[in-house]
């Protein structure tokens, strides 16, 4: 089937797309961005996180064809050209990346949080990043960024 | 071709003992950075694995024709299309099939692949393979596949695949004397890895008949001493490149897809990408190796242990992998820090039709641990004694003689770090009016009562760099040329930078040794020596110490191009201390490339004597304390750990941002494995290969910390640095049962503290 959608202001008409496939997939294998990750393919780890219309979803739980006519926006999606988004910044400035691969879902997670939410409290960051498993860090330095992340963004106002 | 690594210039400045963010931070934010899953290169296929349902059984035929016969199939191949030796396995105990050869030994063991077009229809393929099975019963007691020569034998070799004892003093005599004895038994539960990047990798069929690899691993070169023979190639023919690694822990050490998506890349003359699944993720690597522990401790009534006398059993699954290893580990840590004059030790490893077992985080110390450290605190409730005061009393230190006779020949404050642990403020006590709090958390399963609160300490010392006489080493290359105007160092290894910031590492180092401030990467490849294995907590001490020699042969040859003898590097500039600044380097350089090669060897290790585990089998020690606060629902046995405290000792800092990071995600590790983490097996089958049913640690999950970060320097150690990232992994995990037992009053000999262990229904 063919599928169209909008990914990070661009139109998209895939082609060929097995109605088995996952948004992830079609990302990931059939318009060159990969950046959302595979790391359990079934909606409990939150790597693959992305913006469907706005609102933060597991692309790996979406199928291909329930994206036709929407907008998804990556993790590639969110820096202003060269320019990091403030979340992205502060995950590398605070040391909240180690392998990275759960990296791109909790951005978008926390990009999400802070949008909603301009000053989070550490128990309101815990509840938003729940559904994002982390191995390497300890979750410490991700609280860390997004307090920092926060900040800068509320003084870019 | 996409995501071939490239090379990654480390920004902005920063040498050892400074933060700077890592060379592949901004790739990671972006979503650019390419790990294995993300290779994609024009006409490739997708290989995919039938495994074994089975823990047990003999495969009467297989029957691929079927499979063969669907559109857009291009190859299946079985154990008959092995090119090269049909074996691989780690430590040259080459044991493990490539692919099933007439019987399977545990469930999920790999017995045909499939290549085709789509990721589908290899799965769909490989529902079509016929295999008709002769299903057997599985052996699956670990204790009598080490004390019952008539149990069945699971593989060729034979059971125990490791039995090492250690021997120190008389326990008997120690016995008579001993005024308060303790004993126990104590379980640890399959613990895995969990890392989140799944299997992958690309395999891409060269014109010179050979193979060019992209995968995730540890250890390159291990890895090709195993893949060659395979093939039936030399090594010349194979290249490897490392790909994006999204964490290991242990458990990228041993093979998984390299050589099917080699094989089937060379049947098919087209390039072939593998992912594993979650699910396949779980079949598709070793795990930590489960333990059945029983300990008895004799002391005086004082609180000063007279007598050890151990036995730890150690489940290696079907094939051999890191066991024979994990078992050294266990058997010479298997007290842990405390000086005990006699000592007696059985340590064993053995094969069953298990899932297999090999490294991890922690390397056979940290099921040691859990008992050792249980043991403290059983001893001290029976000497009457506190927790921190009992460790105190037998705590080791710098000059103590190990049960293996090693002496501590580094500083080890063992006794001060407790003090600091146990004077470090406490958390706030509980807050029950945000139910966000509690035991539970937003469930609202409870408003406060039945929530106790305990307090538990752990110690946990393991060794860093491999052990037992093993010759280990690091090969880097290091170049310095100028590019555009600048004197850049360029730095070559082909160690695994696996998340843990060994690239970062890596440019302090030049920056410091070099005086300059551009540095850039080379990706990790064969075409540079021998790195040794992203394990052992070992790459900042190894490859740290060989960049820092290949910096000081660039730096030697830059000098000797002057004629001063009291030269050093700052600033981009050469500098005499009788004559102050000679020239710039780029200067002295001019448009010459200066590069240099360099091993680095640690001191030498032996072995440990196979009756008695004698012998200097370490390099180097780490120590972690831990203590742990938790709140623990006693009605419904849910825990909630409030906090951790870690002091740990590193030698040196050589960064701390990513240090503190090794502390902290090593100490979730060792939570997972205290209150969460197992992969539960029923008759050699696994029942929770998933993260719906395996839980590891959420954000929710994991505490607060705080950090005591010590540096007593190491001096045979490169800066004197101690590897940082294990030891936490150990200590955590008996703190935080210590806490809930605390909290309890229960006796808790299992890890993971299940709620039903907690409610005893």
């Amino acid at each position: 089937m063919r599928v169209n959608f909008t990914v990070n202001g661009r139109s998209e008409a895939v082609d060929d797309v097995w109605e088995g496939e996952s948004l992830l997939y079609v990302l990931r294998e059939r318009v060159g961005l990969p950046g959302s990750k595979n790391a359990c393919e079934q909606g409990e780890c939150g790597s693959c996180t992305v913006y469907l219309d706005g609102t933060p979803v597991c692309s790996c739980l979406v199928a291909a064809g329930q994206v036709e006519g929407r907008e998804v926006r990556t993790v590639e999606g969110l820096a202003d050209g060269e320019r990091l988004d403030p979340v992205q910044e502060a995950f590398v400035e605070a040391g909240a990346v180690q392998c990275g691969f759960c990296t791109p879902g909790l951005i978008v997670q926390a990009h999400d949080l802070i949008q909603r939410n301009e000053h989070p409290s550490d128990v309101e960051i815990r509840e938003a990043l729940a559904g994002n498993l982390c191995r390497c860090t300890g979750y410490e330095k991700i609280l860390d960024a997004v307090r920092l992340a926060a900040t800068r963004k509320a003084a870019l106002k | 071709m996409r995501g071939t690594p490239e090379v990654i210039t480390a920004p902005g400045v920063g040498g050892v003992g400074d933060s700077p963010p890592r060379p592949d931070g901004t790739l990671k934010v972006t979503g650019e950075f390419a790990y294995a899953s993300d290779l994609w290169i024009d006409g490739m296929l997708w290989g995919a694995t039938l495994r074994s349902p089975h823990p047990r059984a003999r495969i009467v035929s297989i029957d691929t024709t079927e499979a063969l016969a669907q559109p857009g199939v291009h190859a299946v191949l079985t154990h008959e299309d092995v090119p090269g030796r049909r074996h691989y396995g780690l430590d040259h105990t080459w044991d493990q099939p490539v692919l099933a050869i007439g019987e399977v030994r545990h469930q999920g063991e790999p017995i045909a692949l499939v290549a085709a077009d789509h990721p589908e229809t290899a799965r769909r393929a490989l529902a079509r393979i016929a295999i008709e099975w002769e299903v057997l019963e599985p052996l699956t007691d670990a204790r009598r596949a080490a004390f019952d020569p008539s149990y069945p034998q699971v593989q060729e070799r034979p059971n125990p695949a490791r039995h090492q004892p250690v021997r120190v003093g008389d326990v008997e005599a120690a016995r008579r004397l001993a005024e308060v004895v303790v004993s126990g038994t104590f379980e640890v539960g399959i613990q895995d890895q969990a890392f989140l990047g799944p299997e992958s990798g690309l395999a891409v069929p060269a014109e010179d008949g050979g193979v060019d690899l992209y995968v995730a691993t540890q250890w390159m070169h291990n890895d090709l001493k195993q893949i060659g023979p395979c093939l039936g190639l030399t090594e010349e023919k194979i290249r490897m490149t490392l790909s994006g690694v999204g964490g290991a822990f242990g458990g990228r050490e041993d093979l998984s897809m390299q050589i099917h998506a080699a094989m089937l890349a060379m049947r098919t003359g087209r390039p072939v990408k593998m992912v594993y699944d979650r699910r396949e993720s779980f079949f598709g690597h070793v795990h930590r190796h489960p333990a059945e522990m029983r300990y008895e401790y004799g002391a005086l009534s004082t609180g000063e242990i007279l007598y050890a006398d151990v036995e730890i059993l150690l489940d290696g699954g079907a094939y051999t992998s890191a066991t024979l290893n994990v078992v050294g580990n266990a058997a010479s840590l298997g007290v842990g820090p405390y000086e005990i004059p006699n000592v007696s030790i059985d340590a064993y490893g053995v094969y069953t039709n298990n899932p297999p077992c090999g490294a991890m985080r922690g390397f056979g110390a940290v099921q040691a641990c859990f008992a050792y450290e249980s043991m403290m605190d059983k001893l001290a409730a029976a000497c009457g004694i506190d927790p921190v005061e009992i460790r105190q009393i037998n705590a080791a230190s710098q000059g103590t003689r190990l049960a293996t006779g090693q002496v501590l020949w580094a500083p080890l404050p063992m006794a001060e770090m407790l003090e600091q642990a146990r004077t470090l403020p406490l958390p706030a006590p509980l807050d029950a009016t945000d139910i966000r709090n509690l035991p539970g958390g937003a469930s609202q399963t409870t408003h406060g009562e039945g929530v106790r609160r305990g307090v538990g300490y752990g110690v946990g010392l393991k060794n860093i760099c491999f052990s037992e006489g093993y010759d280990d080493y690091s090969t880097a290359r290091v170049s310095l040329e100028v590019i555009g105007g600048e004197a850049t160092a360029l730095v070559h290894t082909a160690a695994a930078e696996v998340g843990q910031g060994l690239v970062t590492v890596e440019a302090q180092i030049a920056r410091t040794e070099l005086g300059i401030e551009r540095v850039v990467i080379h990706p990790a490849d064969n075409q540079v020596g021998d790195a040794g294995s992203s394990s052992a907590s070992r790459q900042t001490y190894m490859t740290g110490g060989a960049v820092k020699a290949a910096c000081e042969a660039v730096r030697e040859r830059l000098f000797e191009r002057l004629d001063h003898d009291d030269l050093a590097l700052a600033g981009g500039k050469i500098v005499s201390a009788s004559a102050g600044v000679i020239a710039s380097i780029e200067e002295v350089l001019g448009d010459d490339v200066i590069e240099e090669t360099r091993e680095y060897h640690h001191e030498p290790t032996t072995g440990m004597d196979k009756e008695s585990g004698q012998g200097d089998s370490h390099t180097q020690l780490a120590l972690c304390v831990h203590r742990a606060v938790v709140d623990v629902d006693v009605e419904l046995g849910l825990v909630k750990v409030v906090e951790l405290a870690a002091v740990q000792d590193v030698g040196r800092i050589i960064n701390r941002l990513s240090l503190e990071g090794q502390i902290h995600g090593g100490s979730a590790q060792g939570l997972g494995l205290a209150v969460m983490e197992e992969i539960v097996v029923r008759d050699g089958v696994v029942r929770n290969p998933s993260f719906t049913d395996y839980l590891i640690p959420t954000i929710q999950d994991m505490p607060p910390m705080r950090l005591e970060i010590l540096e007593n320097a190491d001096p045979r150690a490169p800066y004197g640095l101690r590897g940082a990232g294990e030891p936490p992994t150990l200590s955590s995990t008996p703190a935080i049962v210590a806490a809930i037992r605390d909290a309890t009053g229960l006796a808790l000999t299992r890890v993971p503290v299940r709620p039903e262990h907690i409610t005893g229904r």
